[in-house]
């Protein structure tokens, strides 16, 4: 018996050792080299490995792009993600109300998370098209032969809120992940716990706010962990809109030009060291909190 | 017995994983790989016609096209920097002749010197002196020229300005009255602006306008200061032109612009005279639906840039490269690839009679007036100086402080320029 159950040890180690290994080398190593560049002076295509301490750290903190960059992530995460949540729940308390045809609509709002995001950036790109005059198009036209003229604007050429506009597209793509994880904690609530409440004379609107809601608390930590986390390191869809426009620059886009435009490899890791510890922030408190959570249950 | 086969399935996809592959075929097969950012408009079909050239002359050679889309070569060279770091250079790469060369690769040693090509070919007696040490460091030359553009030009819409009853301003005095004029006709923006490397374009034509050419070469070798009051005068002088440009900048690339252009919504653009070229695919027709003059205030001054290929340090394919560089520099390679791209030959023996109207013209001012390089397009500055430059740049076009921009502009000069 021993004997055996060495012998599956063994064997699952065997089976896990690879990815170990890549994962080893391939996300722990470079963070740790990506770490050791960012306390260089590399400037240049050749490695520099002089060691300047938190040079590089000090002057991105006094570095006025690097200012719009925080600025900027800290509107798009705000915008994106509360925007993502109340649309998600919008669309799976619609769902959950037994609503005819309801698989043709929860897969109508999945089916822009099927899409990249270059994808919906350069649609929205030509939706969102800032042009005026007789050149007006996309939804600017179509407000102007809806009569709508109020509502043309600049979308992401805006002075100052510019990224506000960049987030539409996001909470457009990801609404129906936040839907779809919502529908799944909606159906998980017992029937029981509503049909006990109206037998006590509660109201569908305290249904919901006293008890669904407070019973989705788990599923959004969730999805704000997975917005978030997305919504920090946003680069893709940022260039396929706005190109590298500094007034729409977030962190990630910094980081790749100073690097690759500009050879500061120093510079740039450090960019990259900065986006990580910000993920890790909003990560590593919500991982110890379920691995609690599952060591409890 | 299972134990061993997993084993055995381990071992395997380890090897899988680390017998990786080069994206290039073997060395033994008659190849060579060029990299350029050239996948579009009269950049895309003059680098076929060079390409045609070469294949006549080397059938057996299998030419492999490693071009990455992107204006101006942003995308390309981030592309080419992997690749180099990773020790898996192309034969053979497109760079902006000047400090872009020089201050990257040069530097880090990654490409050949190729004196011996010149030499071979007789190239110093064909292309132009001016041109030499700028490609060169101590003595050594370490690129072939294609072409020369034309940097500060300004191009019209000739019915426009007939419309308006502007005509092509000498100053800019008489550049910005015509446009106040324009402005209160109802044209919002007379100048049509893309992106933001447009803006930078338009930068250093100013700056040249404003400082005239000695001083605008002080910019570069340290001895224009760059918290001079004339420097303050010029980037004023650059708010005002912002002043004329269209709101929606930002969203259009630079041939976007140029359509606003032959369109007719906008009257001007300040590009480089690859816009030309843009222009001719479009089937506009030189001085009937497009008319050009240096940009105001720069005439007599031709602020060039130029591509050139260079031989990669152990280039998977030296003998091929070679071959490629000397159709590159060849008269043959040279006029098939300038008349369509819209550019002027780096030899000076060219055949005339197949440059175009606008081409002509370029060639007689290459020949007479006085040269200055250009900043976005590499020449003057190193990339990590005009990639400093491009940032205090963009946060002027956010906030319009003359005096923060100024101040950046100085530091950057500081740090990746020769200001001390």
């Amino acid at each position: 018996m021993t004997m055996h159950s060495k012998k599956e040890a063994w064997q699952s180690f065997l089976l896990v050792s690879p990815s170990l290994l890549a994962v080893a080398i391939f996300v722990y190593g470079f963070i740790g080299w990506t770490g050791r560049v960012s306390l260089s002076r590399w400037t240049g295509l050749l490695p520099d490995f002089t060691w300047v301490g938190l040079e590089n750290y000090r002057k991105l903190f006094g570095d006025a792009r690097f200012q719009i960059d925080i600025r900027n992530t800290v509107l798009f995460t705000a915008v994106f993600v509360l925007g993502a949540l109340l649309l998600g729940l919008f669309e799976a308390l619609l769902l959950d109300q037994g609503v005819k045809g309801e698989a043709f609509f929860r897969n109508l709002f999945l089916f822009p998370l099927a899409i990249s995001y270059i994808v919906t950036g350069v649609v929205w790109r030509w939706l969102m098209n800032p042009a005026s005059g007789t050149r007006l198009s996309g939804l600017n036209l179509l407000f102007e032969r809806l009569g709508l003229h109020f509502l043309i604007n600049d979308w992401y050429t805006t002075p100052f809120w510019g990224i506000v506009f960049i987030a539409i597209p996001a909470i457009w793509q990801m609404s129906g992940f936040t839907m779809a994880i919502y529908l799944a904690g909606l159906r998980a609530v017992p029937d029981e716990l509503r049909e006990a409440a109206r037998v006590d004379g509660a109201s569908e609107w305290q249904i919901y706010t006293r008890i669904v809601l407070p019973l989705l608390r788990p599923v959004t930590l969730s999805a704000l962990i997975i917005l978030g986390h997305m919504s920090l390191k946003v680069f893709d869809l940022i260039l396929a809109v706005a190109g590298k426009q500094l007034a729409l620059d977030v962190p990630a886009v910094y980081m790749w030009q100073t690097t690759f435009d500009g050879n500061f490899y120093g510079q740039g890791a450090a960019i990259a060291m900065l986006l990580l510890l910000s993920v890790a922030v909003l990560i590593v408190p919500y991982i110890w909190y379920t691995l609690r959570a599952e060591e409890e249950a | 017995m299972r134990v061993g086969r997993l084993v055995g399935l381990v071992v395997m996809l380890l090897l899988m994983g680390c017998g990786g592959t080069r994206p290039t075929a073997s060395p033994e097969v008659s190849q060579v790989e060029v990299f350029s950012w050239w996948t579009g408009g009269g950049e895309q079909a003059g680098l076929n016609a060079m390409i045609a050239v070469f294949q006549q002359k080397h059938p057996e050679i299998q030419f492999i096209n490693a071009a990455v889309a992107g204006g101006a070569g942003s995308n390309a060279r981030a592309v080419l920097a992997t690749r180099l770091q990773a020790m898996n250079p192309p034969d053979s790469w497109q760079g902006h002749a000047g400090q872009e060369l020089i201050g990257t690769y040069v530097k880090a040693g990654q490409i050949e010197p190729l004196n011996f090509l010149y030499e071979k070919n007789g190239w110093l007696d064909v292309m132009p002196k001016t041109l030499i040490p700028l490609i060169s460091q101590d003595g050594k030359i370490y690129s072939v020229p294609v072409n020369i553009h034309r940097a500060n030009m300004l191009w019209y819409n000739p019915s426009v300005l007939a419309r308006h009853g502007v005509t092509p301003p000498q100053t800019l005095e008489e550049w910005f009255a015509g446009m106040d004029a324009m402005q209160a006709a109802g044209m919002e923006a007379p100048l049509a602006l893309g992106e933001q490397w447009t803006a930078v374009h338009l930068f250093e034509t100013i700056l040249l306008a404003c400082l005239g050419p000695d001083a605008y070469d002080g910019l570069w070798n340290g001895k224009t200061d760059w918290n001079s009051p004339q420097v303050t005068q010029a980037l004023e002088t650059y708010a005002r032109v912002l002043t004329y440009t269209n709101k929606d900048a930002a969203s259009l690339s630079w041939q976007d612009a140029a359509q606003l252009v032959s369109n007719g919504d906008a009257a001007y653009n300040v590009m480089g005279d690859w816009e030309e070229g843009f222009f001719k695919e479009l089937n506009k027709e030189p001085l009937r639906d497009f008319g050009w003059q240096p940009v105001p205030g720069t005439q007599g001054v031709f602020q060039f840039l130029s591509d050139s290929f260079v031989l990669a340090a152990n280039a998977p394919h030296r003998a091929e490269a070679i071959a490629w560089l000397e159709v590159v520099g060849s008269r043959e390679g040279q006029d098939a690839f300038n008349p369509v791209k819209g550019s002027i030959p780096a030899r000076q023996d060219a055949d005339r009679s197949l440059y175009d109207v606008y081409l002509q013209s370029a060639m007689d001012d290459w020949a007479k007036d006085r040269i200055v390089g250009s900043l976005w397009h590499g020449v003057v500055a190193n990339d990590s100086w005009k990639t400093q430059i491009n940032n205090a740049l963009g946060i002027f076009l956010m906030n319009g402080d003359v005096s923060r921009f100024q101040s950046a502009l100085a530091e950057a000069c500081k740090f990746s320029g020769p200001c001390r």
